[in-house]
């Protein structure tokens, strides 16, 4: 049955449309396993070729692969609870209610969101930490950690934007403590606030502003750093493994000017 | 100096000034490219800042003096003052507080107006007594109408100690 099921796999494999979907990778030589990786539009963005030790639990822990694995929950179910919320004064705390306590599976989903927004920000945190301790900052990684403080913010923006939609008092109060926070900036303070609420006041238009920013532009800005973030990891030599690292690089990463480009 | 030295000056000016078809369109693309931007950057701060508002008003009628008793502090949750009157007579305080924004509350208790947000405590004339608000309260507008009501203006700040007497 086994040896079935794997020949009718070959066979599928040697078939023109499957031949016109995946180009590269059948076969089990090195060229063609890496190739099934660069080839693809979903995996080129990694390395074709990595070594064990890097991939092992001791050398990240995964904290950066549970991060993106929070995110795809809350993209998940953040999707699903668009279906029954409505960004509108009279009808976000009752939506959020009838979410927690109407809908089908609704307080599970929402759960899961709220959970995994916690997580996201613990381990995202964690990541950094980890990578700050590890000196996996270091040339050529220095662009890499940039970005990453890029994504840090992205990923505080989305809780605070998120933190409004319910609607409800501990929503209200901790945006206009945050917005007025934001007045505090020199010179323009009032006008950001007052841009960023659409108005003087946390109203109807703070929380249609908040609702686009958390379902639409901080999301796809998260997931345009995060495509660049991984492609660096490729680019800068692969995951930081203490143990794999060459010798050149342990003791002058600090002093070194530049590195060469790696594939 | 000599001649070649002239010569090389002459060339250096020639290239200085006359810029070649190429450059020129460079220049005017970028330019162009420049001026959109700009252009862009301009509607889009314009989109983002709406020019009409669905805020309530910053006037409110806050009823007949006769129903604040003499020495009370009344905060009304709704359009965010309290109205008080005192001896002196009356006259009302913006209940958000200057610090981050929260809605303070009267405490008769201790007879302070206080914030629940970070502790900041104010004395019934806007004082600020205690915590991080950086500002007094500050004493807004008020006026009796035509119909003997107490009106506020919520957007007019006054210097402080000014009464209604009725």
């Amino acid at each position: 049955m086994k040896v079935n099921v794997t020949r009718y796999f070959e066979d599928l494999q040697k078939t023109k449309v499957w031949r016109s979907v995946f180009r590269g990778g059948t076969g089990t030589s090195t060229l063609r396993k890496s190739m099934a990786i660069q080839q693809n539009v979903f995996l080129h963005l990694l390395s074709t070729k990595v070594r064990k030790r890097m991939i092992e639990f001791n050398a990240t822990w995964y904290l950066g692969t549970l991060t993106l694995g929070t995110f795809g929950l809350l993209v998940a179910t953040g999707i699903l609870l668009m279906l029954y919320y409505h960004p509108s004064v009279p009808q976000a705390y009752t939506d959020t209610k009838d979410l927690q306590f109407v809908v089908s599976s609704g307080q599970f989903l929402r759960n899961l969101h709220r959970w995994s927004a916690h997580a996201m920000v613990f381990l995202v945190f964690a990541h950094m930490f980890r990578v700050f301790y590890r000196g996996a900052y270091r040339p050529p990684r220095e662009f890499n950690w940039v970005i990453g403080v890029v994504l840090l913010l992205v990923t505080l923006l989305l809780s605070y934007t998120g933190y409004l939609l319910p609607w409800d008092q501990l929503a209200f109060w901790a945006i206009t403590v945050g917005s007025n926070i934001a007045s505090a900036v020199p010179v323009m303070g009032d006008k950001v606030r007052f841009l960023m609420l659409g108005g003087h006041f946390v109203n109807a238009n703070a929380l249609l502003r908040f609702y686009v920013l958390h379902c639409m532009i901080l999301p796809l800005t998260a997931i345009f750093f995060v495509a660049i973030h991984f492609w660096r990891i490729r680019k800068d030599g692969g995951l930081y493994a203490r143990n794999s690292e060459p010798d050149v690089l342990m003791t002058t990463a600090s002093t070194r000017p530049m590195t060469e480009p790696t594939i | 100096m000599t001649m070649a030295d002239e010569k090389k000056n002459t060339v250096q000016t020639a290239a200085s000034t006359n810029i070649d078809r190429r450059q020129f369109f460079l220049k005017m693309g970028l330019g162009s490219m420049g001026i959109a931007a700009a252009g862009t950057a301009v509607f889009g701060y314009q989109f983002l800042s709406p020019n009409v508002l669905y805020e309530p008003s910053p006037v409110v009628n806050m009823g007949k003096p006769e129903s604040y008793q003499l020495d009370s502090v009344t905060l009304d949750v709704d359009v965010r003052i309290f109205v008080i009157h005192s001896k002196e007579g009356y006259f009302s305080l913006n209940a958000v507080c200057t610090h981050l924004g929260c809605l303070t509350a009267w405490k008769p208790e201790i007879d302070t107006i206080a914030c629940p947000c970070h502790g900041s405590k104010f004395n019934r004339d806007g004082v600020k007594i205690a915590g991080p608000a950086p500002k007094p309260l500050s004493w807004l507008k008020m006026w009796l109408s035509d119909e003997g009501d107490l009106m506020v203006d919520r957007s007019a700040e006054i210097r402080p100690q000014q009464f209604v007497r009725v």
